[in-house]
């Protein structure tokens, strides 16, 4: 019985804000083709032969760029934005004296989108095969499996994070320029400019105590195929979803403590 | 014997402000050395609230009413005293708590503005753990009694003010819930959206006994919906009681317009020892006090000669104006 109501309550959460998503549907796919970063990548890679330095060929190194963009198509995250102007605006107020945490409206929106950008993200995955025939493969129904399984993982810790951060706005306002100084080691260690495969050993001992390479390196290189420990990067995801999840449930509870309700 | 639903004692509610000096000095100052002070805008404030009772809650703006409210429906922590409300502290915001309250502001809106206010409807009813059958019957229902049908199915943004409020309350009310807080939920209506507003809330009470507690500045909706106000002043309770008793209080008299048959019987009239606002030819304006108005009207009738006669109340909003800026009525 109580399987069932949450059951419900997820899925008109989700049909709902797929139904608000639709109505977004052309910037949701100019999002989508502003998210072809990692292809730029594997072009100036593949252009100054720096896959050899790492011993990848040019077909594994494309494959890589494309799970890469795949991968962060699946797991982009703007929560600490939306609760930001929620937040400052007053609108957080409704939804904090409704019995379901706000942050799970945030999380259908998310997911919502993804849904939405999904066949944009296929478009451009066709014509990406078109211009590099020589990349298209077909993962086992494991390893596919198993990428969505990690993709969804590295969402899941990349929310946590944000809305860890998006909840110091109970503090200081504008906690979106805090998530600005995580953009850059996200940026740089998570893989999406280059495989973490590429770093010197000694950064990259340092890196893989992170979170950042289980965000996009780790799922990407499971997908394409590339030679990755996959019990070890999956039980790393998870363990990074188990110490962020309490610390979100604590700043959670001391900030709306803090709450004003200002501008409401 | 009606109980008590909310209890409130010793209530205090501080904010921490930082202040900026003007230009570019103060800028620069308040860059680097922000000075922030305590400002206690709720002060030690204590009262009780029967179930099914409609309270109205007065003040100027900056009183404290809407924090007040905040306060009593868990959205804000209170800095010192103790709230019960349906036996909850409202700020650990239970979920029995939270099914069993409402709280509605004025042009803010819950309703996702893209779509259709039945999306919106669902998505609450199933946060509520309505069923789809329960949740249809009370769109229904709550639509019937708010004269809402079309609107439904329009998109939030193409709705007017007028249709987006009620949406808002049938979004607000399909838990049913059995307290309701509305903070000027009239604010930016017109005439006719407010009477239907304040009937709809009038009915909602009847049928239910739900207890609501309401903010507003227009006197209509207090009048028409509350027995009992309490005013706030500064963050202090400067009145609490019946909203008759204040009236008749604060305006002991009324004012009688006497049409008098010729000018020769006003000028009687007017030399006649009756308090006498003005006089503009056979037209005279008497105040008499509400204690000896049967008696006096008695006297004119039987020794003038009167063409017509108008009792008046003073201005509502005059009276209540004076509460708002007197600290204390003891009634």
């Amino acid at each position: 019985m109580i399987s069932n109501l949450i059951y419900r309550k997820i899925f008109t959460l989700l049909k709902v804000q797929y139904s608000n998503m639709l109505e977004y549907r052309v910037e949701i796919a100019l999002w989508a083709i502003s998210g072809i970063i990692p292809f730029f990548m594997l072009n100036i890679w593949t252009n100054n032969n720096l896959n050899e330095t790492i011993n990848i060929s040019d077909v594994l190194l494309s494959r890589y760029f494309l799970c890469a963009f795949f991968v962060r198509q699946f797991s982009v995250v703007w929560v600490v934005f939306s609760f930001e102007e929620d937040s400052l605006m007053g609108r957080v107020s409704p939804y904090l004296i409704q019995p379901l945490n706000p942050f799970f409206r945030y999380f259908a929106q998310h997911l919502a989108e993804q849904i939405t950008r999904f066949p944009f993200a296929l478009i451009i995955a066709f014509f990406f095969f078109i211009f590099n025939p020589e990349s298209i493969w077909i993962p086992n129904l494991g390893i596919l499996l198993l990428s969505i399984v990690s993709t969804f993982l590295s969402f899941l810790i990349q929310f946590l994070i944000q809305s860890i951060v998006a909840c110091l706005c109970f503090w200081t306002e504008k906690a979106s320029s805090i998530e600005r100084l995580l953009f850059i080691p996200t940026l740089f260690l998570s893989g999406l400019l280059a495989p973490v495969v590429s770093f010197p050993s000694y950064v990259k001992s340092w890196i893989y105590l992170t979170p950042f390479p289980y965000l996009i390196d780790f799922p990407a290189n499971l997908l394409s195929g590339n030679e990755t420990n996959i019990s070890g990067g999956l039980s790393m995801q998870i363990l990074w979803i188990f110490l962020l999840f309490p610390l979100f449930k604590k700043i959670w509870s001391e900030g709306t403590k803090k709450y004003t309700a200002m501008g409401s | 014997m009606v109980k008590n639903i909310i209890d409130v004692r010793n209530l205090s509610k501080s904010f921490d402000i930082s202040s900026k000096e003007p230009g570019l000095k103060g800028t620069i100052k308040h860059f680097f050395r922000r000075q922030t002070k305590s400002l206690k805008v709720i002060k030690d404030i204590s009262f009780k609230i029967k179930e099914g009772e409609i309270v109205g809650f007065l003040g100027a703006n900056g009183a404290g009413k809407t924090t007040i409210l905040k306060m009593l429906c868990g959205l804000i922590y209170p800095s010192e005293g103790s709230i019960l409300v349906s036996g909850y502290l409202p700020f650990r915001r239970k979920d029995n708590f939270l099914k069993n309250i409402t709280l509605i502001m004025g042009q803010k809106q819950q309703l996702i503005w893209d779509l259709p206010p039945i999306e919106s409807f669902y998505l609450n009813a199933s946060i509520y753990d309505l069923d789809k059958f329960e949740a249809k019957k009370r769109i229904k229902k709550l639509s019937e009694m708010l004269e809402i049908d079309e609107e439904l199915f329009i998109p939030v943004r193409k709705l007017s003010l007028g249709q987006r409020m009620k949406s808002e309350l049938l979004a607000a009310l399909i838990h049913e819930p059995n307290i309701l807080f509305l903070d000027e939920p009239t604010l930016g209506l017109d005439i006719n959206a407010q009477r239907n507003l304040r009937k709809f809330l009038q009915r909602y009470n009847k049928e239910t006994n739900a207890t609501i507690c309401l903010t507003s500045h227009y006197m209509k909706d207090i009048t028409s919906l509350c027995k009992r106000v309490i005013c706030v002043h500064e963050g202090s309770i400067s009145y609490d009681g019946k909203l008759d008793l204040l009236l008749k209080k604060l305006s002991p008299v009324k004012e009688i317009l006497i049409v008098c048959r010729s000018e020769e019987d006003a000028n009687k009239l007017e030399n006649s020892g009756f308090t006498v606002k003005n006089k503009i030819k056979n037209e005279i304006t008497i105040k008499i006090e509400n204690n000896s108005i049967t008696s006096s009207l008695k006297t004119i009738l039987n020794n003038f000669d009167i063409e017509d006669l108008f009792i008046n109340e003073p201005p509502i909003d005059e009276v209540i104006g004076k509460v708002l800026i007197k600290k204390n009525y003891d009634i």
